[in-house]
C-alpha cells in the first residue's frame, strides 16, 4: 500500500513487521524519529515489543547482547557519536555471533560536531565484524529491514547486520513508499529460534575468554561466515523480489553499466542523483554507468571485478575519508583489483562530508575528471568542491 | 580434541577438568575425632571441595589449593595444614 | 550446599570471591541466570574451553553487565519465565566504569539483583585504585611513597547511590557472615525490582595477609565498624548486624600489607585516627553498638 510517509516512519513500520521482541535504543539526531515512531507503535499496541529506554547507546547495544542471548529478536538504531560510543560492544556482538539488526542513520563524526549526513560512522566501523548493507532510497531502507534479519539469523551466518541509510536525506524525507505487509513479512521471515540460549534447563556459559591458543580460530569462524554471507545476501534479495516484487541488487547492482566507458562506483542515497546525472549524460552520448555497492561488508570482490572489467576508467565517490590514506571504498576497491588482471585507472573523490550537497553538476564534474584520467591520472584522490577560499 | 565453537560457548561445570590440587604446598589434615560437623569448612572453602563423605568432612585433594582457610576457621582446631611431601 | 560453582577455577588460593559466589548461588538456586562483567570472577571462572558455572552465565564487557542483564530480564519477562537474573561483578566495574549502566538499570526498575563482590581495588589488572578503595590504602596507582600515604580519597558510598535511585532493597554483607549473606540474597529475591548487595570479599593477593586468614580479615572489618552490615528497604534502615565485641581499627589494619605504611611513616598515626573516625561515624550512623 503506497503512502507518503517520512522515511523514519517507513523504517519503523518495517521494523514492526519484523516483530522484534526487544528494542533498545538511545535517541540521537537523525535517528530519533525512528525510535519515536517505534515507541508510539508499542504504546498504541500495534507492536508487541519490549522497548527499553536505555541510558546511552553503549547500554542500548549491551542490553541487546543480553536479550539476544536469552532468545529475543533484537533491534536497535543509532548513528555517528552513538555508533562510536557503542564501538566496543559492536565487536562484542559480532564476536558472540548475535544476530542483531541495527539501522544506522548515517551521520558525520565529530569533531567538529555535525549532525548531517555522511558515511564516516559506519565506514569507520567496517572492521567490527558486522555485515553492512547500504540503501539507496527509502523503499530500499524499508525492504532491507526484513532482509537484514533473514541474513543475520541464518544459523550458518549468525552475524549482526547494519542496515545503513543516509541520515536526514532518507530519514527525514517524505516520499511515496510501499509499506510492508506484516503477515507477508512474517511468512518471509521465520520466527527467531536460536540453538543456544540462556536457559537454566540447559545451562551454558556464553562469553568465556579465549587465550592465544584459540582466539584466532574464533575470528576465523566469523570470517568464514561473512564469506558465506556473500551468497546469502544475494539469495535473500532474490527471495524478497519473488515475494514482494522489488529488487535493489544483491551484493552489488548496476545502472547503465553494460557498455559504460566511465564507471562510477558508490553506495547510499547519492545514487539517486547519480542516476539522474547518468540519464542526462547518456542523452548526450556520454557512455557513463554506475556500479552500486550494496554490501560493503562483506566486500563483493568477485562481483566488482566482473562488473568493472570492461570499462576504461573508474571513479569512486564516497561520503567518508580515511585520514592518512584516502577513503574507505577507494582503498577497498583498489586492493580488490590489485591482484586481478584489471588495470583500469581508478580515481577517488570524497564528497558530501558533513551533509554537503552533491549535485548533478558535481557528478558531471567527476565524469569529466574521469575522462581526463583515462589518459593518465593526475590526481588519485581529491576532496570534491573543497572551499579553498575559506581555508 | 578441542573443537572451537561459535559464541565462545562452554559447557557448564567444565573447570572440573583442571585439577587445581597441583597448586598446593600445604595440605589440610582433618582430625575427625575433634570435628563437630559444624560444616564451616565446607561453607568457607573457596574451591567448594570440602564434602561430607560417609558423615565425615573431607577435602577433595584433586582441587584443594591448600589455602588454609578451613584450618584457620575450624572452631575446634580439627584441621592442620601440613607441608605436603610430593 | 549445591554445586552450582564448580572447583577447578583459577582463583588465587584463599580468595574470598569464590566462597561468596557459592553462597550467592546456593541462596538463589539453579533457576538463575548470572551476568558478569570482566574481572577476577569472569577470568578465573571461564577460561575457554572451561567454565565453573552450573547455571546459565553471560559475559559481555567490563562496564555493561547491568545493561546486558536488563536485556535478559525484559526477554524473560516477555517469555513469562520467573528465572532469577543476577549480576555478579567486582567493585571496579560496579563503582566506576559500569556505574552508568547500573544507574540506568536501577532507574528503569528491572527485576535484577546486583551483587558486588568488593575487594576494594582493580584486582584482576594488578591492584589499582578504584572508587571503592578506602582512605590511605596502598595500591599500585595510589602507592605509599616518600610523598604519599596512599589513596587520598574516601571510599565511594555505593549503597547510598543505590538508595538514591529508589532501589527497594539495598544491603551490605560479608563473606565472613555466610548465614547473613544467604539471608540477604534470599530477601532480595523476594522483593520485586532492582536490588544492590555489596559483599566484602578480602583479596589475599592485593591486600596481603597471612595465608588462611581471609575470613578472619573480613570478620575484623565488620567488628571494627569499618564494614557496617545493614539493610535498607525502600530507603529506610531495616536491619543492622550489631557488633558484639567492638575492636579498634588497628586490629584490622595491621593485619594487612596494604596498610602497613601507616604503621611506619610519620603521618601514619593521624591517618589511623581518621580511619578510627570513619569507624566511629559508621557506628553512630547505623547504630552498630548497643
Amino acid at each position: 500500500m503506497m503512502k507518503v510517509v517520512e522515511g523514519s516512519y517507513a523504517v519503523a513500520h518495517a521494523v514492526m513487521c519484523c516483530q522484534p521482541d526487544v528494542i533498545s535504543a538511545y535517541p540521537i539526531t537523525p535517528q530519533t524519529h525512528i525510535v519515536e515512531n517505534l515507541s508510539q507503535l508499542v504504546a498504541d499496541g500495534e507492536l508487541d515489543s519490549e522497548f527499553v529506554t536505555v541510558d546511552s547507546e553503549f547500554s542500548a547495544m549491551s542490553a541487546l547482547v543480553g536479550s539476544c542471548a536469552a532468545g529475543a529478536r533484537s533491534y536497535s538504531s543509532s548513528t555517528s557519536q552513538g555508533l562510536a560510543l557503542m564501538y566496543e560492544v559492536l565487536y562484542n556482538v559480532s564476536g558472540l555471533r548475535m544476530p542483531i539488526v541495527m539501522t544506522v542513520a548515517n551521520r558525520a563524526m565529530g569533531a567538529p560536531l555535525n549532525i548531517w549526513n555522511d558515511q564516516q560512522d559506519s565506514v569507520g566501523a567496517r572492521d567490527c565484524g558486522w555485515i553492512q548493507l547500504y540503501a539507496e532510497n527509502v523503499q530500499e531502507a524499508v525492504d532491507l529491514t526484513p532482509q537484514a534479519y533473514k541474513i543475520a539469523e541464518d544459523p550458518n551466518i549468525l552475524t549482526p547486520v547494519m542496515a545503513c541509510m543516509d541520515g536526514f536525506v532518507l530519514t527525514h524525507v517524505y516520499e511515496p513508499v510501499e509499506l510492508l505487509d506484516k503477515d507477508a513479512v512474517q511468512k518471509f521471515l521465520p520466527p527467531f529460534k536460536p540453538k543456544y540460549v540462556l536457559d537454566p534447563k540447559n545451562p551454558m556459559t556464553i562469553g568465556a575468554f579465549a587465550d592465544p591458543s584459540t582466539y584466532t580460530e574464533f575470528r576465523y569462524l566469523q570470517f568464514e561466515a561473512q564469506e558465506r554471507a556473500l551468497k546469502k545476501i544475494e539469495d535473500v534479495a532474490k527471495e524478497f523480489k519473488e515475494t514482494f516484487g522489488r529488487y535493489y541488487g544483491g551484493i552489488i547492482d548496476t545502472y547503465q553499466a553494460e557498455d559504460a566507458e566511465i564507471m562510477i562506483v558508490t553506495m547510499g542515497s547519492v545514487i539517486g542523483t547519480i542516476k539522474d546525472a547518468i540519464d542526462e549524460m547518456r542523452a548526450e552520448g556520454i557512455k557513463v554507468g554506475l556500479t552500486k555497492i550494496r554490501s560493503y561488508r562483506p566486500f563483493p570482490v568477485q562481483a566488482l571485478r566482473n562488473a568493472l572489467k570492461d570499462c576504461s576508467v573508474i571513479a569512486v565517490i564516497e561520503k567518508d575519508v580515511s585520514i592518512g590514506m584516502e577513503a574507505g571504498i577507494l582503498n577497498d576497491l583498489k586492493s580488490a583489483f590489485y591482484n586481478s588482471k584489471i588495470r583500469t585507472p581508478i580515481i577517488g573523490f570524497t564528497a558530501g562530508l558533513g551533509g554537503r550537497d552533491i549535485t548533478i553538476k558535481d557528478i558531471r564534474k567527476i565524469v569529466e575528471k574521469a575522462r581526463a584520467a583515462e589518459k593518465g591520472i593526475e590526481s588519485e584522490f581529491e576532496f570534491l568542491n573543497l572551499r579553498k577560499e575559506i581555508i | 580434541m578441542l573443537n572451537v565453537r561459535e559464541r565462545t560457548l562452554v559447557e557448564p561445570g567444565s573447570t572440573q577438568a583442571t585439577k587445581t590440587g597441583a597448586w598446593r604446598t600445604f595440605v589440610p589434615v582433618v582430625n575427625q575425632k575433634k570435628c563437630i560437623k559444624c560444616s564451616l569448612c565446607e561453607i568457607y572453602c573457596p574451591e567448594g571441595c570440602v564434602h561430607q563423605v560417609e558423615g565425615e568432612f573431607v577435602p577433595d585433594l584433586d582441587y584443594c589449593k591448600g589455602c588454609g582457610i578451613c584450618a584457620h576457621e575450624c572452631p575446634r582446631g580439627a584441621i592442620e595444614m601440613v607441608l605436603e611431601e610430593k | 550446599m549445591q554445586n552450582l560453582f564448580t572447583p577447578g577455577h583459577r582463583a588465587c588460593a584463599g580468595c574470598a570471591m569464590p566462597t561468596t559466589i557459592r553462597l550467592v548461588l546456593d541462596a538463589a538456586g539453579e533457576n538463575t541466570i548470572v551476568v558478569s562483567p570482566t574481572g577476577c570472577l569472569e577470568v578465573t571462572s571461564t577460561p575457554y574451553p572451561e567454565s565453573s558455572w552450573n547455571v546459565p552465565w553471560l559475559h559481555s564487557l567490563f562496564e555493561n553487565a547491568a545493561s546486558v542483564a536488563s536485556g535478559v530480564e525484559v526477554t524473560l519477562r516477555r517469555q513469562c519465565k520467573d528465572t532469577n537474573v543476577i549480576c555478579i561483578g567486582g567493585d571496579g566495574s560496579t563503582f566506576d566504569i559500569g556505574i552508568g549502566s547500573i544507574s540506568g538499570m536501577f532507574d528503569r526498575g528491572h527485576n535484577i539483583k546486583y551483587i558486588c563482590y568488593d575487594n576494594e581495588a582493580y584486582m584482576n589488572t594488578g591492584v589499582q585504585r578504584s572508587g571503592s578503595t578506602p582512605f590511605c590504602v596502598h595500591t599500585t596507582t595510589t602507592p605509599a611513597g616518600k610523598e604519599s600515604l596512599g589513596n587520598p580519597r574516601p571510599k565511594k558510598d555505593m549503597p547510598a547511590i543505590a538508595v538514591a535511585h529508589n532501589v527497594p532493597y539495598v544491603a551490605t554483607a560479608s563473606v565472613a557472615y555466610p548465614v547473613d549473606l544467604r539471608k540477604k540474597i534470599k530477601r532480595s529475591l523476594e522483593i520485586p525490582g532492582p536490588a544492590y548487595i555489596q559483599v566484602n570479599a578480602p583479596c589475599i593477593t592485593g591486600w596481603t595477609f597471612e595465608a588462611g586468614s581471609t575470613i578472619e580479615i573480613a570478620r575484623l572489618a565488620v567488628e571494627t565498624g569499618l564494614w557496617p552490615l545493614y539493610e535498607m528497604v525502600d530507603g529506610k534502615l531495616a536491619g543492622v548486624k550489631k557488633i558484639r565485641a567492638l575492636k579498634p581499627v588497628e586490629d584490622y589494619l595491621k593485619a594487612q600489607g596494604r596498610y602497613k605504611h601507616l604503621f611506619k611513616k610519620s603521618g601514619g598515626p593521624d591517618v589511623l585516627k581518621a580511619i578510627q573516625g570513619i569507624a566511629q561515624s559508621n557506628i553512630e550512623k547505623y547504630g552498630l553498638v548497643d
